[in-house]
């Protein structure tokens, strides 16, 4: 069977691209935790980094955790990802949208007692967005609330 | 599809829907960013910055469509060598890139308010910026590229080769964690209220409508302008 020259391109083009995307499909599987942009509760507690060791951990801030330390100055709360909890002790200005149950990225690292002291604060939007009168519901309700507008 | 690839009968096409797509999609546009900058309400959480919405996520799409129409065309180009599609992708390279550019602008705007940071390396945004990047390597390799058939393949490789960034700005927020937020819209389900939905929607129609427009009205001059150089060269040669 004899092939046109423009089917003999389309075939070479076509294995080309399949090993292109093959070769970047397992590199990006072995970048899958390098390439994160920070560590969650769960991945602490399951491979803990070094204390001292510089990282930023992300999670939610639990409802109800967040407290004033001794010191008068400084904030403790607490950061989830619905597996695993972790202290977090942050002495400086808050971010607008840091509030209890919403996301948050930490830069900073652990102490010997387990406890994260982060120099910088951001605050993560999820991809719920909600107008201002649902204010008052919490992130899940606000979600399902808009799950049923939206259907 | 062979049909409209004969330049006679596109030009036929655009020279009307060219107009067509600019006004409509300016229309659509504009009554989107009106609506969204007036009448949607504040959000719960980010208040007013939530109406960079309405130019981030068009600007974000049409960024990413623009490489999907480069490598498509570059793909068409090097399996059926029609000189339309080479045009067509040189065409989508100018608006592809400025949209790339206005997300990366809009989104650090955004993000200052919304994070406390105007930018940070996370998988998203570093992808995002290599697709600009790879914007600037085609423009460049494309102009470089003389008119002969054999050159222009090199560039339609190069779109062909960076369309899997494409993939990985898509996939970047499920497969690492991220800074930026997880999508919104997802297979049928929105976690966007209905009160930016449809702002949202109009928007990004109207602007895909002003990129067709934008990309008609290129290929349309790419093609007058070999046609006017054929044309002297014909009198050149003439004694």
């Amino acid at each position: 069977m004899s092939w046109k020259p423009k089917h003999q391109r389309m075939a070479l083009l076509g294995v080309a691209l399949v090993a292109l995307v093959g070769a970047v499909l397992l590199a990006m599987w072995g970048l899958r935790s390098q390439a994160s942009y920070f560590y969650v509760p769960a991945q602490v507690e399951s491979d803990p980094p070094a204390v001292g060791q510089n990282i930023r951990l992300g999670g939610m801030v639990l409802e109800g955790s967040l407290g004033q330390a001794d010191d008068g100055v400084s904030i403790l709360f607490t950061v989830h990802d619905g597996e695993a909890q972790v202290p977090v002790r942050y002495r400086g200005i808050l971010p607008d949208l840091f509030v209890e149950g919403s996301g948050v990225v930490a830069e900073g690292r652990f102490t010997p007692e387990g406890t994260f002291v982060a120099d910088t604060l951001l605050a993560k939007h999820d991809e719920n967005y909600v107008p201002r009168e649902l204010e008052e519901m919490t992130a899940a309700q606000a979600k399902a609330a808009v799950a049923e507008t939206t259907k | 599809m062979h049909g409209y690839a004969n330049p006679a009968r596109f030009l036929k096409i655009a020279r009307w829907l060219t107009p067509v797509l600019l006004v409509v999609g300016l229309v659509l546009a504009g009554g989107a960013l009106a609506w969204g900058l007036t009448q949607v309400p504040p959000e719960r959480l980010q208040g007013e910055t939530v109406r960079i919405l309405f130019v981030h996520v068009p600007t974000a799409w049409l960024g990413m469509a623009g490489w999907t129409t480069i490598a498509g065309a570059s793909f068409a180009y090097l399996v059926w060598r029609h000189p339309l599609a080479d045009i067509a992708a040189r065409a989508a390279a100018w608006p592809g890139a400025c949209f790339t550019a206005i997300c990366l602008a809009t989104g650090s705007i955004w993000a200052r308010p919304t994070w406390g940071v105007w930018w940070v390396w996370d998988g998203r945004l570093t992808s995002f910026l290599i697709l600009l990047f790879l914007y600037f390597g085609y423009i460049a390799l494309s102009n470089g590229a003389a008119q002969s058939e054999a050159s222009r393949r090199i560039p339609a490789i190069f779109g062909l080769v960076g369309a899997i960034n494409i993939p990985i700005i898509n996939r970047s927020v499920e497969w690492w964690e991220t800074q930026h937020q997880r999508a919104s819209i997802t297979a049928g389900t929105s976690s966007i209220d209905a009160a930016f939905l449809w702002p949202l929607g109009i928007a990004v129609l109207g602007f895909t409508c002003i990129f067709g427009g934008v990309l008609l009205a290129r290929m349309r001059a790419i093609l007058a302008h070999s046609q006017a150089e054929a044309r002297l060269r014909r009198k050149a040669m003439q004694p």
